[in-house]
């Protein structure tokens, strides 16, 4: 249908690259166009205009015009923005000073928190704590039997005194189970209640008796990803009838681009602390507000990617590498492995196209010629293992005779040789945990701008040395081995 | 107009033909649950006046009058013997008309709607989620009949976009494909996970064996935990019979042969196949889908593939219905939980350009809670 919105908004550009100013009405056309794209994410409308505002007056401000690609500055400003109403910043769950900490779940039918329920006992019981879950949805049929399933699986103990199918009071066995839970010291208690519309008096009368039987330390709504513009009515009715101290975002391990998340932390004020990416019990993961940024606004299908990138990558190729990295010992052997990791991830071009902003450099990917990665590899298989190890010994006999070797000419070994010891540098930069700057040209890929091979090494090793910050000990653990966390089969909302 | 129904006769009706049937009409008095039906229309001539909604303590009458009447051609003769219908072993029931209009919620409950503020309906109506495209197609369209037809009240306004809504969504393929002949119909019913798939099962399932039909379920979700006990209350409460896995996580594809092959031992009329949530991105999940589709196909014709949405489901609604019907062949939509604040606008742009037919819409937990689609009913409850 629509190209994403950055490659929208270099059209709406187009015309602009003579006049090198922003008029008001070239900003109107852009904000147009940035107001369609977070409606067909299904940002609240209500949401989409107070933001649109907000991004003109900044738009209109020197910060553009200055700019040397004033397209790329907005589509910055308008991410920025969005970063900065999702939170800025993750939140932690709150822990009760005095055990136990009551965790109490909310939201419509459907919208995943009796899966969420599991998941969050298990991520807890994995972080020390020893979570008990309360079945207090005593409505849907069969809903006390799923949790207890769940709960299994979890390996966490499930305080089901009623058999729900209508039977029973949940405002009764939430109280229960928190005397339960502080008898039986148990530290968390996760109170899985009823899906309820926020229309629905009744039930909205029922869920703040539980809150105020249980006093919980968070009550989390939880909201399908997929939800359109009643978003916005949904979380105040939430708000208002319960009263919520976060939000968890399901599903994101579908497609939708999920603009709920910007209408719900819009109108609630309140931050989205979890995101839940699939039915597994580990998929689930802390939301993290600048990936959302960027999905809601589809800025290149980096999510694809990344998850392709995942599954060929080589995990101890790459651990290996990074380590390397770290030494200083990266080699034109490593290059040429690196490159043939890179093949298998299928055509360049096809690969290229999906970075964000690849829009603009179309006509070069049409002309990027495939067979120029088999010319690098040609170079490099006609060194010399020591050559390969050892770049610096590469005087101009052995040049010679390594053109000749592999068909080429000499310009084209000493412009392989000048690429790698770039790459070398950028990629010793990005290992130390520096943003680099990226030089000119992608190594052994003449001609693209922005290389993907360092990026998407730079990304996991990155995450490697800062491995350790995260808060789940699973999770550091999955790291620190090299190991994605989570099953990525189940897929990762954000392909990380 | 009510729903016609093509089922295997019962060997007892055939006997005696005028009275039994009311007794099986009482049979369903339902409790007086929630009350977001309108009054179900009797549908005793066709009067196209619209139905008027009336204030919700109805309840009470609700299943009245005789939903259930054989229409069998030979009624006013004893004799029922040279039945002429498709085929002398099946019976025409015409199943109730229930209307939802109730349920929906106003789109101009904030704003005031006349020509002064026209451009304001764009905004309504992508709250309501029918998309900018659609919205701007409609506003446009709104805006030229009212100038063609010199329209300046509120009223007439309203009655344009009403008509638009409802001539847009009209089709005559909107009823349930039951009446083929061919039993037992298979209904497939697919959607992502959490849009109420069991549910409507429950409910449709109910609605059909009030009707005197006998409805096997085949409960192949096997995935998600206790999903097989969540249908198998539901499956107890319409009296259908229940197809179980055998084994925790058996082959989906496999639970619906075994359905089929239930259906056809027990003579059922309905086969109705409960599938597990997936989201349609998901491959393997959606080729898991088809499988189970080739292998239901061995042995039955499919009637009936559902795909279910949840009305507060955005733009993303699209996108699902795009994927499922390429994969499961989707012959109809199931607009659920149209009893919140939500208006399922994306079923206009689903139905306008995938040419899908939104045929049922769930309207609550209860078991009576659903409704047949209704293009004109829908278009009143949004613009009222």
């Amino acid at each position: 249908m629509f190209g994403n919105l950055s490659d929208r908004l270099v059209e709406t550009f187009k015309n602009l690259r003579s006049k090198g100013k922003l008029s008001a009405s070239d900003i109107d056309a852009t904000l147009r166009e940035i107001r369609r794209a977070l409606l067909e994410a299904d940002v609240a409308l209500e949401v989409v205009k107070n933001f649109i505002e907000a991004v003109r007056v900044r738009a209109l401000g020197d910060e553009v015009n200055k700019a040397l690609n004033p397209a790329q500055q907005v589509v910055q400003i308008v991410n920025e923005e969005l970063v900065q109403i999702l939170g800025g910043q993750q939140r932690k769950l709150a822990f009760s000073k005095k055990p136990p900490t009551v965790i109490m779940l909310a939201g419509l039918q459907g919208s995943g928190k009796t899966t969420l329920a599991g998941k969050l006992a298990k991520w807890l019981k994995d972080q020390g704590q020893t979570p008990i879950l309360v079945a207090a949805d005593l409505q849907r049929p069969n809903a006390v039997n799923q949790l207890q399933v769940v709960g299994e699986r979890a390996g966490v103990e499930v305080f089901a005194p009623e058999p729900g199918n209508g039977k029973g009071d949940p405002v009764k066995v939430s109280k229960d189970a928190i005397k339960h839970a502080e008898k039986k010291q148990f530290s968390v208690v996760i109170v899985d209640t009823a899906g309820r519309l926020g229309i629905d008096e009744e039930l909205m009368e029922q869920a703040r008796d539980i809150r105020k039987a249980t006093d919980p330390d968070e009550v989390l709504f939880v909201i399908d990803s997929m939800i359109g513009q009643d978003a916005v009515n949904v979380a105040k009715a939430f708000e208002d009838g319960v009263g919520i101290t976060g939000v968890v975002l399901t599903k994101l391990d579908g497609d939708a681009r999920g603009g709920a998340a910007l209408s719900v932390s819009s109108v609630t004020g309140k931050p989205i602390i979890f995101a839940s990416t699939g039915e597994g019990l580990d998929a689930f993961e802390p939301f993290y507000p600048d990936r959302m940024a960027s999905r809601i606004l589809d800025m290149g299908d980096i999510l694809t990617l990344i998850e392709q990138a995942q599954k060929q990558f080589d995990e101890v190729e790459a651990a290996k590498l990074a380590e390397k990295l770290a030494k200083d010992a990266f080699t034109l052997e490593d290059f040429l492995d690196q490159m043939q990791q890179l093949k298998k991830m299928g055509s360049m071009k096809d690969l290229i196209s999906k970075l964000p902003g690849a829009g603009q450099m179309k006509s070069q990917l049409e002309n990027f010629d495939e067979k120029e990665i088999d010319r690098t590899e040609a170079i490099i298989r006609s060194m010399t293992p020591m050559e390969r190890r050892q770049p610096k010994v590469l005087n101009g006999s052995r040049r010679l005779r390594i053109a000749n070797g592999s068909g080429t000419t000499v310009t084209e070994v000493n412009s392989l040789v000048n690429r790698f010891e770039q790459a070398a540098k950028m990629m010793k930069t990005m290992a130390k945990g520096g943003m680099p700057q990226m030089p000119g040209g992608m190594p052994g890929m003449p001609n693209i701008g922005g290389g993907y091979a360092g990026g998407g090494k730079s990304k996991k090793n990155d995450k490697k040395k800062k491995g350790s910050k995260s808060g789940n000990p699973a999770k550091r653990a999955a790291e620190n081995t090299g190991q994605p966390y989570g099953n990525s089969g189940s897929g990762s909302s954000f392909g990380l | 107009m009510g729903f016609l129904f093509w089922k295997k006769k019962d060997k007892l009706e055939a006997a005696e033909t005028s009275e039994p049937e009311i007794t099986e009409v009482e049979a369903p008095v339902e409790k007086p649950k929630r009350t977001l039906f309108g009054k179900p229309k009797p549908k005793p001539e066709p009067t196209p006046e619209p139905v008027v909604i009336e204030p919700v303590e109805i309840v009470e009458e609700v299943v009245v009058p005789e939903p259930v009447l054989v229409v069998e051609e030979v009624v006013a003769e004893p004799e029922p013997e040279s039945t002429p219908e498709p085929e002398p072993v099946l019976e025409v029931v015409e199943l109730p008309k229930r209307s939802f209009a109730m349920g929906i919620k106003s789109l101009f409950t904030r704003i005031k709607f006349d020509p002064e503020n026209l451009d304001e309906l764009e905004d309504v109506l992508i709250q309501a989620d029918f998309g900018v495209i659609a919205a701007e197609l409609i506003v446009a369209e709104v805006k030229n009949r009212a100038k063609k037809q010199g329209a300046e009240s509120e009223q007439e306004l309203k009655s344009i976009l009403e008509e638009l809504i409802a001539e847009q969504l009209e089709r005559d393929d909107k009823d349930l494909n039951l009446s083929s002949g061919q039993l037992p119909y298979v209904v497939l019913v697919v959607g992502v996970n959490g849009v109420g798939k069991t549910t409507t099962i429950g409910k449709l399932s109910k609605y059909l064996a009030e009707a005197g039909s006998r409805v096997v379920i085949a409960a192949a979700d096997t995935f998600r935990a206790a999903a097989v006990e969540q249908i198998a209350t539901w499956s107890e409460r319409s009296g259908a019979t229940l197809v179980r896995p055998k084994t925790e996580g058996q082959d989906p594809a496999s639970v619906a042969f075994e359905g089929t092959e239930k259906a056809l031992a027990e003579n059922a009329d309905v086969l109705i196949i409960d599938t597990a949530g997936r989201l349609q991105n998901k491959v393997d999940l959606m080729n898991e889908l088809d499988k189970i589709r080739r292998v239901v196909e061995k042995n039955c014709v499919i009637a009936e593939v559902l795909l279910v949405i949840d009305a507060t489901t955005g733009q993303n609604g699209m996108t699902q219905a795009k994927a499922f019907a390429e994969v499961a062949g989707v012959t109809g939509v199931v607009l659920t939980k149209l009893d919140g604040t939500a208006k399922g606008g994306i079923v206009y742009s689903i139905q306008r350009e995938l040419g899908i037919p939104v045929k049922l819409v769930g309207v609550g937990e209860g078991i009576a809670d659903f409704a047949f689609f209704d293009a004109r009913e829908f278009a009143r409850g949004l613009v009222s």
